[in-house]
């Protein structure tokens, strides 16, 4: 497991009395890209927030770079924060600044660089993911759904993380925006070499993106496989889902409150 | 049975509650000695917080000053009025009106603003992407509001004091028909500087207890625009309960030999 860049062993986490995560063990390869599958509400995001940190698991270990992240002190932990970038699902741009601002935000506010130089990268980023340099001028509230996931993958992509981070990338776009949006990620992804790690629910994104695949049920690591083997898993939750049927194991009373 | 139940669940949810509030309030006062500081954003939370509540608290302090000389005036017209309505403007403006009464309309606006604003943040994972750029959400979001609130409450509070004698003065010369120069000369020989410092440490108080209850209250909303307005109308009404409590406090505490 030397090549492992994340892993995630035995996570629990709950809620009150609500299990999210019940023992989720996971590897994310080294220039991997895994993408965690699933309905809404079994623990995705939880998982992903885990490891970030932002949420602090029950019991159990994630090591990143084979470092137990949840026994750093925090001067380590923004060490390691520091190699990660994030898009977030509803891209979560600071609607306070400007685009070419929060482009920028990692390298002036995590990396102290001056305005004028982050400046410059910002636009370079913007470019990278099919944005002139006009749009860096404008705020987050002017702009599309999809313009504004563009801006939240160069966002996450500035500080030329090791590390990244979908949740979600596609949701709520439309199907060609959202294969716009995929071929970013993919061509951005090998630009820099980065491990990722996705959650979505979107087949064509997983299609696309995905190197392998982990499906997540109640807490729980059900499957786990490359790509090419999710249409014959044999595993009957994991061609439930892949199909979109409302008939199978996954039974009602996870898709019906 | 039953009963019991209720007040065991109330007692724990209080405690938790106090519990969260004491750790929020140990993370928020940690960063603000520890660098990087934001010296930008206090400006602008100085402004925000202090510039902007001028014209509110300004007139809250001039009708106060104004109503209070007559309430002096017509429940002592017997005695000597003439030298008691000048000192009681000023030692209740200062002591105790300006402070209160200014620091609760600064509650009503400034709490309020900031809960709804980080609340927003919160629901739409803002904060969590200030995390994932490498910037502590509490030295960026929290330190510069409650440095700039700390800081502009007691300027906010000494302008008061000068519009609510003033107030008191106009209504004393125009309606009441006092000598101004003997009004001006009761004001300065009563008036004394002990007076005045303990509204404006009071003022230091309050303007602590406005920003933390706006960002606590803002950085544990959850559940969409609902969420966000629960979380305003706690801000105010916790600012401002907390407000009165602390002003007893500290004027037994201030005025105790």
């Amino acid at each position: 497991m030397s090549d492992a860049k994340i892993e995630l062993r035995n996570v629990h986490k709950r809620f009150g009395s609500k299990v999210v995560l019940d023992g989720i063990n996971l590897t994310v390869p080294k220039g991997q890209s895994l993408v965690v599958i699933g309905g809404s509400g079994t623990g995705k995001s939880v998982m992903i927030k885990c490891v970030l940190g932002i949420i602090r698991p029950d019991r159990g270990e994630i090591f990143v770079d084979g470092k137990n992240v949840l026994k750093m002190d925090s001067g380590q932990r923004e060490a390691v924060l520091r190699k990660f970038g994030m898009l977030f699902q509803g891209a979560a741009l600071f609607d306070s600044l400007a685009v070419w601002e929060n482009v920028a935000f990692g390298l002036i506010q995590g990396r102290r660089m001056k305005r004028k130089a982050a400046k410059d990268i910002a636009i370079e980023k913007l470019a990278k993911v099919g944005l002139g340099p006009e749009v860096g001028e404008l705020y987050p509230a002017e702009l599309s759904g999809g313009m504004q996931k563009r801006v939240g993958l160069a966002r996450a992509i500035a500080v030329d993380p090791e590390i990244i981070f979908f949740d979600e990338p596609t949701t709520g776009l439309d199907p060609i925006t959202a294969d716009v949006i995929n071929e970013l990620i993919v061509d951005r992804v090998k630009d820099l070499g980065a491990t990722t790690l996705s959650i979505t629910h979107d087949m064509s994104s997983v299609r696309k993106i995905a190197d392998r695949v982990a499906m997540i049920y109640k807490g729980k690591i059900i499957w786990e496989g490359p790509r090419e083997k999710i249409d014959d898993s044999g595993n009957d939750y994991v061609d439930q889902f892949i199909h979109g049927r409302a008939e199978g194991p996954i039974g009602m009373d996870v898709l019906k409150p | 049975m039953n009963f019991f139940a209720i007040i065991g669940r109330v007692v724990l949810t209080l405690l938790a509650e106090i519990g969260r509030l004491s750790l929020f309030i140990w993370q928020s006062v940690s960063h603000v000695f520890r660098p990087p500081f934001f010296w930008r954003l206090v400006a602008q939370q100085m402004m925000r917080i202090g510039y902007f509540s001028l014209p509110v608290v300004a007139l809250t302090a001039f009708f106060t000053g104004g109503a209070l000389a007559l309430q002096i005036y017509y429940g002592g017209n017997e005695f000597n009025s003439e030298s008691i309505v000048a000192t009681i403007v000023a030692l209740g403006i200062t002591r105790e009106l300006g402070p209160v009464l200014g620091g609760l309309m600064v509650a009503g606006r400034v709490s309020a603003a900031i809960a709804a604003e980080l609340g927003t943040m919160r629901v739409t994972e803002q904060i969590d992407a200030l995390t994932t750029l490498s910037t502590n959400p509490y030295k960026y979001l929290v330190v510069p509001r409650v440095v700039a609130a700390v800081l502009t409450l007691p300027l906010l509070v000494f302008v008061a004091d000068i519009i609510g004698i003033m107030g008191g003065f106009v209504v004393g010369t125009q309606t009441l028909d006092f000598n101004a120069g003997v009004y001006i000369k009761n004001t300065a020989d009563f008036l004394k500087f002990d007076d005045v410092m303990s509204g404006l440490i009071k003022a230091g108080v309050f303007g602590f207890i406005i920003a933390i209850m706006g960002c606590f209250h803002g950085f544990n909303s959850k559940g969409g625009a609902q969420g966000v307005g629960r979380a305003t109308t706690n801000a105010v009404v916790t600012a401002s309960i907390l407000i009165l409590a602390a002003n007893y406090v500290m004027t037994s505490l201030l005025f105790a030999n």
